[in-house]
């Protein structure tokens, strides 16, 4: 294994983590965290672990942005109160 | 409900990208036992497909391709599936999924045993297809329904 490429997916998995915290629209939040789950999968294929990196790719960065989208969908932008 | 893209170029370019991510779904399903993947991640992938219709050509057209009301019975189909299997290999003497005693006739065990464990991974890719799909649907409408 390659200890740069291990380099930049760890840089990217933090500030992708950070990013999705910080960042205010509920969107861009969501897709910074399917972006998380993506380099998170690139991990888990490097280390050798393809299966797993497979379900990540598809569960993680597809399936889950999917589903806070369509709960995205009842939320509003600002707030009542 | 979600409402659909008004983007032409998302709806075509969607509807062009979905029978190839079933097609790849099929395949990691069929080669579950030989290579990465198997059922659970081509059931996710045969679910995928049908959100991105959900997603963009909006409820209607997408359910001709598979309706909102089958969620929850296939879900339990593909349930049905993987006991059926096991039972099926403890009519035929063995113990529960034990592929080798499946009552089919003429095959020898080391085949069985690929045969049975194909049939197991239909029946989850089934069950977990519908049951994504179930829990968008739940969820974009906001209220359960069957």
């Amino acid at each position: 294994m390659i200890w740069q490429i291990e380099l930049i997916i760890y840089i990217l998995l933090v500030a992708s983590a950070v990013l999705a915290l910080r960042v205010k629209d509920l969107l861009a939040s969501v897709v910074v965290l399917s972006v998380y789950s993506f380099g998170s999968a690139f991990l888990f294929a490097v280390l050798g672990a393809v299966d797993v990196g497979f379900t990540e790719a598809v569960v993680g960065a597809g399936i889950t942005g999917v589903l806070f989208l369509a709960a995205l969908y009842h939320t509003t932008r600002k707030s009542k109160d | 409900m979600v409402q659909k893209s008004n983007s032409i170029i998302v709806a075509l370019v969607s509807r062009f990208m979905v029978p190839f991510i079933q097609l790849f779904a099929m395949y990691v399903i069929a080669h579950g036992h030989y290579s990465p993947g198997g059922g659970f991640q081509g059931g996710a992938l045969l679910g995928a497909s049908i959100l991105l219709l959900r997603l963009t050509v909006g409820e209607q057209p997408s359910n001709l391709v598979f309706h909102t009301r089958y969620g929850t019975q296939m879900s339990g189909f593909g349930v049905f599936i993987y006991a059926a299997v096991g039972v099926a290999a403890m009519i035929g003497g063995g113990l529960y999924l034990d592929y080798a005693n499946l009552p089919i006739a003429g095959i020898e065990p080391a085949k069985l045993r690929s045969l049975g464990i194909l049939f197991v991974e239909i029946g989850v890719g089934i069950g977990v297809m519908a049951t994504m799909i179930a829990i968008f649907d739940d969820l974009a409408r906001g209220h359960f329904h069957d």
